[in-house]
């Protein structure tokens, strides 16, 4: 039991009955573990994400416990599965749908580069209509990868600037993906 | 029921449809003229010699290589009481690609040749709604033709050339990319 | 005052007919099709559907793939119970060279195949449960999917995508700690599943919830060419086990479970009784487990032992040319079917001699009894439209193929 990691407190000053800190760390903090996904699964990667959530391996650990179907009210967008062009245009309706800030995570190797399928009807990885954050390889990935990922959104959650998604780099980046 | 009673049967109903029977692995395969699938049919569903109540499977395939009979329709019908299976295979050119349709006597049938249709262009005539059902709406070309490659040839993160391929069959690598922005 | 209640018959209050998008996304459309409704209250008077979300051309790449390599893409059709998939396509290409593989094999192949089937009705039956409401049997019944997904680790290496079995046999034996997890899960599984079965099936508001959801009869269901668990609710008693059956399935003793009205209850007890016909099949596989080889003696398809590779010119020059796709495939056309968890899956290949098929077709059952979705669920309230279609088991890969 040594390897056990206590969790860090952000760095402040701290005194009797209160501890200051940056805001962008609290705010880091608070949504690193309290994200509300959006399971956006289509075919095996979807299985093995429905085994995730399952008691064995249990994403509710990580804040997740509460799946939010509706894009209005959903942080980050989970797409588990092959996209088909035909699917495509839904993919970023939902995107779009969702409230900043918002990260993307594309589990499986379909999501992230079109997978196995090199066909005609397959998108060849949905960082062709939406940018990704994370990707996490597999055909489909093991749960522990899909949490190792999840990890990784935290991490990126936590230490995101509080001004990233007003910066004139973001916005060239949802230019250059035709996302007003 | 085995393959003698049935061709028997057949025979009392369509003197010299069947010219030849063959039986490759075990499964009696007919093939018959297009004109002819609807009674065919009908008899095989309703005849109680026949009684093939049950649509298997309905799929197309393409032999470019055959000139007249370019296109073929392969139906699987299954006798569930006498547990008999048979095979049905239509042929049709490329110039008049029209087959009756089934799903009038089976409901089955409704959606599988709508698959065929947007696989291979047949069509179906009769259909209630004979419109694409896999592939994209406003998709120009019918892809499993055997003239097409299974590559979107737009795709921009791969190059054919590293895989080992120029193409589709003949087609070199830049034929490839003129096909795919004539189709879309 | 006028205290008997107001009862609005069919026709509703200002006549206006609402159309609802059902899908794409839709957290109980377990797959991505889309039904356009149009509803008159809650009642729907007719849909349309869309499907083809996740065409991924498994026909168009399957003739340019050889043999072996085939066998990753039938995973993935229906991904739940994978196992089946693959052995049946490994069946149908045995079938067409004529091999003819050892009683074990047999054996091995059976033991597989109806664990798949378990963890495919798992997924199912929790998931009805999860539509009305009911999640908690959902997370016990997937504790159990983890010790199946533990066996076919033991077996192939993975949990899902199996890729499980080669032409000719498995790619190795079972070892002994596989087949201790089988004892393990036949004994300690039971008692969790009749936990399960007892939330569910004598539960007044489960009950009264699915009895009457979205019923089809055998006459409607036999036009409509429906296989597997739904036509057998039915009434209709065609499985392909029994029927043709395949990989010694004749030497088994089990009962085929039928219903009467085909709604989503018949569907969802078949499910259940299945289960338990499928581990009284295993254990009487396990226990009249014949001794002998895992594999065919078929060097031109079945690789040979590594270390042979090494030493023998023989097993070098079959292994190059089997990891090439150069084995010898006669020509010729066959269609072979086995009872996957949704029916009969049908395989149709037609070869001319090459390296890779001509022409393979999969008949899918999930994508030709999904036409009748519409008749099953006319004048239906919406919430039982949502339980048919979660009890139809309509998984999307196998849909679109």
């Amino acid at each position: 039991m040594e390897d056990v990691q206590i969790v860090q407190k952000p760095q402040g000053i701290e005194g009797e009955g209160f501890f200051a800190t940056k805001l962008g760390d609290v705010i880091g903090l608070a949504r690193a573990n309290s994200l509300w996904p959006l399971p956006f699964a289509t075919s095996c990667c979807g299985i093995e994400f429905m085994a995730t959530m399952g008691a064995n391996y249990d994403l509710a650990r990580f804040g997740m416990e509460r799946m939010s179907f509706s894009p209005r009210q959903a942080d980050l967008l989970m797409v588990m599965g092959t996209i088909a062009k035909k699917m495509g245009p839904i993919l970023r309706q939902v995107y779009e749908q969702m409230t900043e800030p918002k990260w993307v995570i594309a589990v499986g190797a379909c999501a992230s580069s079109g997978g196995i399928f090199d066909s005609y009807s397959v998108l060849q990885g949905i960082d062709k209509v939406i940018p990704v954050d994370v990707y996490v390889p597999g055909c489909p990935p093991r749960p522990e990868q899909i949490i190792d990922g999840i990890m990784k959104i935290q991490d990126l959650v936590k230490d995101e600037s509080l001004r990233r998604r007003y910066t004139q780099e973001y916005k060239t980046l949802l230019e250059s993906y035709k996302i007003s | 029921m085995d393959k003698e009673s049935l061709l028997n049967a057949i025979e009392s109903q369509f003197p010299g449809l069947i010219s030849n029977p063959a039986e490759p692995h075990g499964m009696l395969t007919l093939e018959i003229p297009v004109n002819q699938l609807i009674p065919l049919v009908q008899f095989l569903k309703n005849d109680e010699r026949a009684n093939f109540v049950f649509l298997t499977d309905l799929c197309g395939v393409h032999y470019p290589s055959k000139a007249e009979k370019e296109f073929a329709v392969v139906y699987h019908l299954h006798n569930l009481e006498a547990n008999y299976r048979l095979r049905l295979k239509v042929f049709v050119g490329r110039e008049n690609l029209d087959v009756p349709t089934l799903s009038d006597i089976y409901s089955a049938a409704n959606w599988m040749e709508r698959e065929t249709f947007d696989f291979y262009g047949i069509n179906f005539t009769g259909h209630p709604n004979l419109t694409r059902i896999l592939n994209m709406d406003d998709m120009t070309y019918h892809p499993m033709r055997k003239e097409y490659p299974m590559e979107d040839a737009t795709r921009t993160d791969k190059d054919d050339r590293f895989f080992g391929r120029d193409g589709h069959e003949g087609v070199t690598f830049d034929q490839n990319k003129q096909i795919a922005k004539q189709n879309g | 005052m006028n205290t008997t209640p107001q009862i609005f018959a069919n026709d509703s209050i200002d006549g206006e007919l609402a159309t609802l998008n059902l899908g794409p996304t839709h957290p109980a459309t377990h797959g991505i099709f889309q039904n356009v409704l149009k509803m008159d209250g809650e009642r729907i008077i007719s849909a349309e559907q869309t499907v083809g979300y996740i065409h991924r051309a498994f026909e168009k790449i399957a003739e340019r793939r050889p043999y072996n390599q085939i066998t990753p893409l039938t995973d993935r059709l229906n991904y739940c119970s994978s196992p089946i998939n693959n052995l049946g396509w490994d069946m149908t290409v045995e079938k067409l060279i004529g091999i003819e593989v050892p009683k074990r094999v047999d054996y091995m192949r059976v033991i597989i195949m109806e664990l798949a089937r378990i963890s495919d009705h798992l997924v199912c039956n929790s998931v009805i449960g999860v539509d009305t409401g009911a999640l908690t049997g959902f997370t016990y019944m997937f504790q159990e999917r983890e010790l199946i997904y533990d066996i076919f680790e033991g077996v192939c290496g993975a949990r899902l995508t199996t890729n499980i079995g080669r032409i000719g046999g498995f790619e190795r034996d079972f070892s002994a700690d596989v087949f201790k997890r089988i004892q393990t899960f036949l004994k300690e599984f039971p008692k969790r599943f009749n936990e399960f079965g007892n939330l569910l099936s004598r539960n007044r508001i489960f009950m009264d919830r699915v009895i009457g959801a979205g019923p089809i009869s055998g006459d409607r269901a036999l036009n409509y060419g429906f296989t597997g668990p739904n036509l057998r609710a039915a009434g209709v008693d065609y499985d392909v086990r029994v029927m043709n059956p395949y990989s010694s399935y004749q030497d088994f003793d089990f009962l085929v479970p039928v219903g009467e009205g085909g709604d989503t209850f018949d569907r969802f007890m078949v499910r259940q009784e299945e289960i338990n016909q499928s581990l009284s099949i295993i254990r009487q596989a396990l226990d009249k487990m014949p001794a002998g080889d895992y594999h065919a003696d078929v060097p031109e398809f079945y690789l040979p032992p590594k270390k042979d590779v090494y030493q023998s010119m023989e097993a070098l020059i079959y292994h190059f040319k089997i990891i090439m796709g150069e084995m010898k495939i006669p020509e010729g056309e066959v269609y072979f079917s086995v009872e996957g968890g949704n029916g009969e899956l049908g395989y149709y290949l037609i070869s001319d001699g090459g390296r890779t098929p001509y022409r393979l077709h999969f008949r899918r059952p999930c994508f030709i009894y999904y036409q009748a979705y519409p008749e099953m669920i006319k004048g239906s309230l919406l919430s039982d439209a949502i339980l048919t279609m979660s009890s139809m088991n309509v998984i999307a890969g196998e849909l679109d193929a």
